[in-house]
């Protein structure tokens, strides 16, 4: 953040202090929704906002635990300044707070300027279609859920899920296929303890990719305010790197419940007229402005990818972090508990994940011809072996006819084989997807009716000849 | 001129406003942005800005410009994409890089693009609002029909051939002493709609190419419809295949609060997609409003009226019109935003409490009309709007309202998204009141098909009965016509409904295929059941070759479908006739 030793401008009498809200007398000058410093009467510092101005008054709500009666000879100092980030190519290798100032004990960089944390809105008409393929190395993502240059691609979890094995597995094996270029990842921990932030330098230091990234880190024991800035601030860093210099920037955002109980913290503070349990009617607008900074334009060579980590309340997918989330990145995996107690990693549940994007990544001289057919086939499949999984679990599995055996004992298969991998286990894209034939030459060769003809010529596995 | 007196989020109260009206348009401070006045008291005016606010201070100008939010009207129009504001993106694109800066503007119509206008009417003829009096070639598949603007009357004192911008005079009309000048654009505001001379009922297919909609769940032109669903399961992509596929003569596609990915990815498609049946670029007939939800809420709210207004324009040329909006649900949030910070009495959920008559307002901007002005023509705007309930609860305030107000309903499934069954629009949840008006219409194409869709619709329905029970005693357990059905009713669920959006062939299906489709299915079913009746099992039956070609049936180009259906049914009667023997 810049910090500037200068006040601009200092408050007058404070009219009234109500909860951790602050009426001042009309500040001239103080900017809607900027940031200032509230100091009180027993000389601490506090940073608020002004969220509300006008020719009488000034209201700043203050952050961090304070009381009324602390409050009421308090002043406040403005800078006429909204956040800014002192942004430089230089920023990479570097660890910054949630308020962007670095903790790693190295002295500040020279900027090549400021960038407000919120940044501006993408032209729709200037963005790229993301069309290239990332390849993960994971099965589960890759074959089924693929994610491409520019997407933003939500990860929900519950807590004790290996949510976080996974991304840092997919930052070790992430590649675009057939290209080496300039990469860079930024991570945003919000509200995070402090083994979940050490966890990923660690994992990021192993891979020798430390000095590709940046860091922002809020960890739970610092003041919810900065849970505000830290993602958008990580944000502006890749915007930075990605628009700049050229970089494919990949942000982790993690744990983003963080940041929306912080969101809905300060609105209750302020009495807004809550929507859904609690949260702010416009939380979905305010995830909307962070997520959409992910894309690609067609004057710039970089892009911007977000990976954020949720875990969802109660695992409840319908609960309105995960809900609204859904509603604005483009698709999510979904991690299940479910998988996780059978001992299956990754315990991604397909059905609940989705990946938008991935049309526009896969097929001919992207992955492969067939993996548009492989993937809707697999689904079929897997869904027809689910729902007889169900069915069996009430008649028995001896109950069922030969064909629906057949589908039953294919999704253990399935799970087993194809979602299940090592956590250090690489497959290429092909890798995966003849796991998914080899799956296919199992059932009845009528029931392929997903697949071109052509494609099932080509890539089904001849039936051997003990069958 | 007045000054900032407040700000809070969105909302800006000004001072020394004086002698401004509401619903004017404003721009506020150094980047003068713009707001909309909203309300007035004494000299104060209410201002939602159409902007980010940020950093605004108090005492920073407010500058009235006595005009109130309008659309302008005109060639040029078609192929554009827009703000919520109407602001050209292109054009920002080309003048400020990839990222929109506030206060940025961008006129919605070129102003140095020359038109060819060519005038059907003559010096001395008498015209009124409505009237056209001449033609633009605006595409290639949208000819502009120029009309005279709503509200003016008189004799044509002069009409002038040629090549002219939208703001040169084309023609001079008289009225009563005074002359007034004609150009090639005009402008409306865009809360009110435009008048017509009649209103008609909702008739005729609007042809989707949707399967699920053509033949089971029809649209008819005029019509409204509503898909409300859960993230993921399917409403843009419907939507998408909606402006793509429809057979109408231009369609509006309102992006409100959405994601700009998938914008990107319907320009960059328009751009390189034909219409089937024109074999013309979709760009052709397509307008785009884009207001994604990173860019000001309050946009949004306009967005769609902007976006209904550029219909109205259309339809009042004679031509059918569909609009879709995704979401409405965004749109409303937009309102509650505002009506939060205005502090009025919230209703459910915090919605305001005008919501279901502020919904119904645009969606009453649908339908078939006889238009003002002659020659006589009528003209239709179709609406479809997305709806994004929280939770996938349709209980919730947005949906509830919108049920009210529409008559086709596509109600999407979260349980067939997630199995990857697309459309994921439910058979048993969805509704259309247009069968009745669009029965004539597909009669005459496809004689028998009220009955068809209705033993389908049927079967579906026997078979949510029957899932019942096989969940309880396993399908084996069925009596061998139980088992028939559910391979019966598995055959038009995946082989006739599932349609994907992707599937270069199967994308774009004709309603005549559609129904043969369907009906070789239904043969299908007569067949089983006879070979049934002669002692085969419901195993045999399954193994029968046809059916395997039966789920092919989608590969199957459209012109060649006839032909494919004729080769089906004769092998069905084949089956049964040389099984009969065996009996
Ligand atoms: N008709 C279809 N054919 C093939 N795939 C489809 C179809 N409809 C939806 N899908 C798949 O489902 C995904 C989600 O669809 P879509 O983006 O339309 O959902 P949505 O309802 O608009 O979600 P949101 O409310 O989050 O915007 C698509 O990316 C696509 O993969
Ligand atoms: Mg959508």
């Amino acid at each position: 953040m810049e910090v500037s030793s200068l006040y601009v401008k200092e408050s007058g009498a404070i009219k009234r202090a109500k909860g951790s809200l602050l009426v001042a007398e009309s500040i001239p000058g103080v900017k809607f929704n900027e940031v200032v410093d509230v100091r009180l009467a027993n000389g601490e510092i506090k940073s608020g906002q002004a969220i509300d101005i006008s020719a009488e008054a000034t209201v700043v709500q203050v952050f961090g635990g304070v009381s009324e009666v602390d409050l009421a000879d308090s002043k406040i100092r403005c800078k006429g300044e909204t956040l800014k980030l002192p942004v430089s190519g230089d920023l990479l290798g570097r660890i910054f707070n949630g308020m962007g100032k670095p903790i790693d004990g190295v002295p500040a960089f020279v900027p090549e300027g400021y960038m407000d944390i919120n940044g501006e809105p993408m032209n729709p008409a200037s963005r790229r279609p993301p069309s290239e393929f990332i390849e993960t190395g994971i099965s589960a993502i890759d074959g089924l859920n693929a994610l491409v240059r520019g997407q933003k691609l939500p990860i929900f979890s519950g807590s004790g899920l290996p949510h976080n094995q996974i991304v840092a597995q997919v930052i070790r094996q992430a590649a675009v296929k057939g290209k080496a270029e300039k990469f860079a990842i930024v991570l945003g921990a919000i509200g995070v303890s402090y083994d979940d932030a050490s966890f990923f330098m660690k994992n990021l230091e192993e891979t020798g990719a430390l000095e590709r990234t940046v860091a922002f880190i809020n960890t739970a024991s610092d003041p919810v305010i900065e849970r505000i800035s830290t993602p958008r601030l990580a944000l502006t860093a890749a915007e930075h790197l990605a628009w700049q210099h050229g970089m494919h920037v990949l942000v982790i955002l993690t744990d983003m419940t963080n940041y929306c109980e912080a969101l809905r913290e300060l609105s209750s503070m302020r009495e807004e007229i809550p929507s859904r349990r609690g949260y702010p009617g416009y939380m979905y607008t305010d995830l909307a402005t962070m997520y959409e900074r992910a894309g690609r334009v067609f004057d710039k060579e970089g892009s911007v990818t977000i990976m954020p980590i949720l875990t969802m309340p109660d695992d409840d997918i319908t609960h309105p972090i995960p809900d609204l989330t859904g509603y604005i990145t483009e698709g999510q995996v979904v991690l299940s508990r479910n998988l996780e107690r059978k001992g299956i990693y990754p315990p991604i549940d397909v059905f609940l994940s989705l990946s938008r994007m991935m049309k526009e990544g896969i097929g001919e001289g992207k992955t492969r011809e067939d993996h548009n057919n492989v993937f809707m086939q697999s689904y079929a499949a897997y869904a027809e072996g689910c729902y007889l999984r169900e069915i069996s679990t009430i008649i028995g599995a001896e109950s069922l006819g030969e064909r629906d055996k057949v589908y039953l004992a294919n999704a253990s298969d399935f799970e087993s084989k194809f979602i299940a991998q090592g956590e250090f286990e690489k497959r290429t894209v092909e890798e995966t997807l003849d796991i998914a034939w080899k799956l296919f030459s199992a059932l009845p060769k009528e029931d392929l009716k997903l697949i071109k003809e052509e494609f099932i010529e080509r890539y089904l596995p001849k039936q051997e000849a003990s069958s | 001129m007045g000054k900032i007196w407040r700000v809070s989020g969105p909302l800006i109260v000004a001072d020394d406003m004086r002698g401004s009206q509401v619903y004017e348009i404003v721009h506020i401070g150094e980047e003068g942005i713009v707001g909309e006045i909203i309300g007035l008291e004494e000299d104060k005016a209410i201002v939602q800005a159409h902007e980010d606010t940020l950093g605004l201070k108090v005492g920073e100008v407010v500058e009235g410009t006595g005009k109130i939010l309008s659309a302008e009207l005109g060639p040029g129009l078609v192929g554009s994409i827009y703000d919520g504001l109407q602001k050209s993106l292109l054009a920002m694109a080309e003048d400020m890089g990839s990222f929109l800066k506030r206060g940025a503007r961008a006129l919605a119509l070129p102003r140095d693009t020359k038109w060819q206008f060519t005038p059907v009417v003559k010096a001395g003829d008498m015209v009124s609002g409505g009237d056209i009096i001449g033609t633009v070639p605006e595409t290639e598949l949208i000819e502009h029909r120029v009309m005279v603007p709503l509200g003016m009357r008189g004799k044509i004192k002069e009409i002038r051939e040629g090549s002219y911008t939208v703001e040169e005079t084309i023609a001079l009309l008289e009225d009563g002493g005074e002359v007034r000048e004609l150009r090639l654009m005009q402008e409306w505001p865009v809360r009110k709609p435009r008048p017509y001379k009649q209103r008609h009922d909702p008739s005729g297919l609007l042809t989707t190419g949707m399967r699920i909609l053509d033949y089971m769940f029809p649209l008819a032109l005029g019509g409204k419809a509503a898909i409300p669903g859960g993230f993921g399961t399917g409403k843009t992509v419907t939507m998408q295949q909606l402006v793509r596929w429809a057979q109408t003569d231009l369609n509006i596609y309102v992006g409100c609060g959405e994601r700009g990915n998938e914008m990107a990815d319907v320009l960059y498609s328009f751009r390189q997609l034909k219409d089937p049946n024109t074999g013309k670029l979709l760009k052709e007939k397509e307008i785009f409003i884009a207001n994604t939800s990173n860019m000001p809420v309050v946009a949004r709210e306009a967005s769609i009226f902007v976006g209904v207004t550029m219909a109205e324009y259309y339809r009042d040329m004679g031509y059918d019109i569909l609009l879709v909006a995704d979401s409405t649900s965004r749109w409303a949030e937009a309102m509650r935003e505002m009506g939060g910070r205005l502090e009025e009495m919230p209703g459910e959920e915090g919605f305001p409490s005008y919501l279901g008559s502020r919904l119904s307002s645009f969606y009453e901007r649908a339908g078939m009309v006889e238009c003002l002005g002659s020659p006589g023509r009528k003209g239709s705007i179709t609406i479809a709007g997305a709806v994004s309930p929280p939770g996938a609860d349709f209980s919730e305030p947005v949906t509830q309202n919108t049920l009210r107000i529409v008559d086709a309903l596509y109600s999407l499934d979260v349980s067939l998204a997630n199995k990857r069954h697309f459309p994921a629009i439910s058979w048993l949840m969805s509704y259309s009141l247009y069968a009745d008006t669009v029965s004539a219409w597909w009669e005459k194409l496809d004689p028998g098909w009220a009955e068809t869709r209705m033993a389908g619709l049927k079967l579906l329905q026997q078979e949510a009965e029957l899932e019942e029970i096989v969940r309880l005693v396993g399908p084996e357990a069925l009596p061998e016509g139980d088992k028939l059905l559910l391979l019966v009713t598995r055959m038009i669920r995946e082989d006739f409904l599932q349609q994907s959006a992707y599937h270069e062939v199967d994308t774009y299906c004709v309603p005549v295929k559609a129904g043969l489709m369907l009906k070789t299915i239904m043969k299908f079913y007569d067949m089983a059941t006879e070979m049934l009746n002669a002692g085969k099992s419901v195993a045999e039956v399954r193994s029968l070759p046809v059916v395997y070609k039966i789920s092919r049936m989608k590969d199957v180009p459209n012109d060649k479908m006839p032909a494919k259906a004729k080769e089906l049914w004769v092998e069905m009667e084949k089956a049964v006739t040389t099984d009969k023997p065996v009996s």
